[in-house]
């Protein structure tokens, strides 16, 4: 039977930008590796992102962003991440990115960023390799 | 744990809710005692099910009514099921994506559930998931399922109110669905009734719904997620259909037949499950290879396995004390 614990994630894209094509190969590419995947759509708020992520009980909650306001927009994720007690969540992170802002990210708990041209296989396997192991 | 997390779906606690469900979503002995435990407090909330070809807009009809049920001051869950791959086991699950105005009411629990794969025990692990929705006090819990009519039970069987959804240009259709979708439903729904041919998918349905079953007369509602018609008459004939199911005192026929078979199917599946964790998978799978090599028959090999289960269970006292029995009040 199905026993098995499955990764839940969400793909959620914050902000103003409608652009989601990258979301959803990533979306197809984590089901194809065996997750279930909870696609939100675009222009979320943080806050939604953050009650989506609690409701549907995922292991990891990857952000898009592809407008340049994504310093704000991910801190703002986060905090609401943190409000709401999800300490344990993973997020990481993708889209158009600058270096110097990946490090950034880093500090306020995004775990990893992939831009363009990374792979969905890498992806995967840094998702697995890092999410909590939960009863 | 469990009584941690009992204690927290019932105070309400979203965090606690969300980890229940995917307990109970994960099965095993751990989701059954969760389940035990939080049923009694499940009793009040009405469990809806709507089905319906896919694309027929029943995210977007469910999202309205949410809202239109939540401005009349009750408390709603959703649980939106999708299917998972065959391949991979993994699944995009999109009803968040046409419930996006759900998003600004976090009081809406909203879940999306995949398929998994499992061949029978989806329906329980959906009704699982709504008595954890209801514990938690939600009093009207919506579940969104594709495909009706292809398993010998699904969901429609095991929720209190099923809503058939139905689409403009499905005249001819109708008539063929008569066996399975139609009779199950104690609402019909045309939805997309903005879009022209509404009218004559209605006129068919009225002719479908001209006898009440079980003393209940099966509404037929035009609605539309673009111009919002119908959704408060919706939300009337769900909030009359509940009266009609607390207040009845003898039900149809036909339904009890059905209702017999359902909790036959149950049953079965209730025994296969002890007989998979009572009889040695050893022992099972040396039947399997009889029949496989051509020594049994599938039916006698299914005969075998049965008796070795009644013989086990008469063997080990323990598994003979009387289980608890669950009344909802």
């Amino acid at each position: 039977m199905s026993r098995e614990r499955k990764i839940r994630v969400l793909i959620a894209k914050p902000g103003l930008d409608g652009h989601d094509r990258g979301a959803k190969v990533v979306a197809r590419a984590l089901r194809d590796a065996g997750m279930e995947v909870v696609y939100t759509g675009i222009r979320q708020t943080p806050q939604a992102i953050a009650d989506a992520a609690l409701q549907e009980d995922v292991d990891v909650v990857g952000l898009s962003s592809l407008s340049g306001a994504h310093m704000s927009l991910f801190t703002r994720v986060m905090e609401e991440i943190r409000k709401r007690g999800l300490d344990d969540l993973l997020v990481i992170a993708g889209g158009i990115i600058p270096d110097e802002d990946q490090e950034e990210l880093k500090k306020i708990g995004v775990r990893a960023v992939f831009g363009p041209g990374s792979s969905t296989e890498e992806m995967a396997e840094f998702i697995r390799a890092n999410v909590r192991s939960r009863v | 744990m469990i009584e941690s997390l009992v204690q927290g779906v019932l105070a309400g606690q979203p965090r606690a809710v969300a980890r229940a469900i995917t307990l109970v979503e994960n099965g095993g002995p751990d989701a059954a005692q969760l389940v035990a435990r939080l049923r009694p407090a499940a009793g009040k909330g009405q469990l809806i099910g709507f089905t319906g070809s896919p694309g027929a807009g029943k995210s977007s009809l469910i999202c309205k009514l949410a809202r239109e049920l939540r401005s009349r001051g009750r408390s709603v869950g959703v649980l939106a099921v999708d299917p998972s791959s065959p391949f991979s086991g993994g699944a995009v699950l999109g009803d968040r994506v046409r419930m996006q105005e759900l998003a600004c009411d976090p009081e809406v629990f909203v879940r999306s559930m995949a398929s998994r794969g499992r061949s029978g025990g989806l329906a329980e692990a959906v009704e699982d998931a709504a008595v954890v929705l209801r514990a938690a006090g939600k009093e009207i819990v919506m579940v969104e399922t594709v495909g009706v009519g292809q398993g010998e039970l699904d969901i429609a069987s095991l929720a209190h109110t099923v809503v058939v959804v139905l689409t403009p240009g499905m005249g001819d259709e109708i008539q063929s669905l008569k066996a399975g979708l139609l009779e199950v439903a104690d609402i019909y729904v045309v939805n997309k009734a903005d879009l022209v041919g509404a009218d004559a998918v209605a006129r068919s349905l009225q002719a479908e719904a001209e006898r009440p079953v079980g003393g209940w007369w099966r509404p037929v509602i035009q609605t539309s997620s673009v111009d919002g018609r119908g959704i408060a008459e919706l939300a009337e004939a769900l909030e009359a259909h509940a009266a009609h199911l607390r207040g009845r005192t003898k039900a149809d026929e036909q339904e009890i037949r059905l209702t017999y078979k359902t909790i036959l199917t149950l049953a079965g599946r209730e025994i296969v499950e002890e007989l998979e964790s009572t009889v040695q998978p050893d022992r099972l799978e040396r039947l399997a290879l009889d029949v496989v090599t051509g020594n049994l028959e599938p039916r006698q090999a299914a005969r075998a396995a049965v008796r070795m289960f009644l013989r086990e269970r008469r063997r080990d006292p323990s598994s003979r004390k009387e289980e608890e029995v669950e009344v909802v009040a």
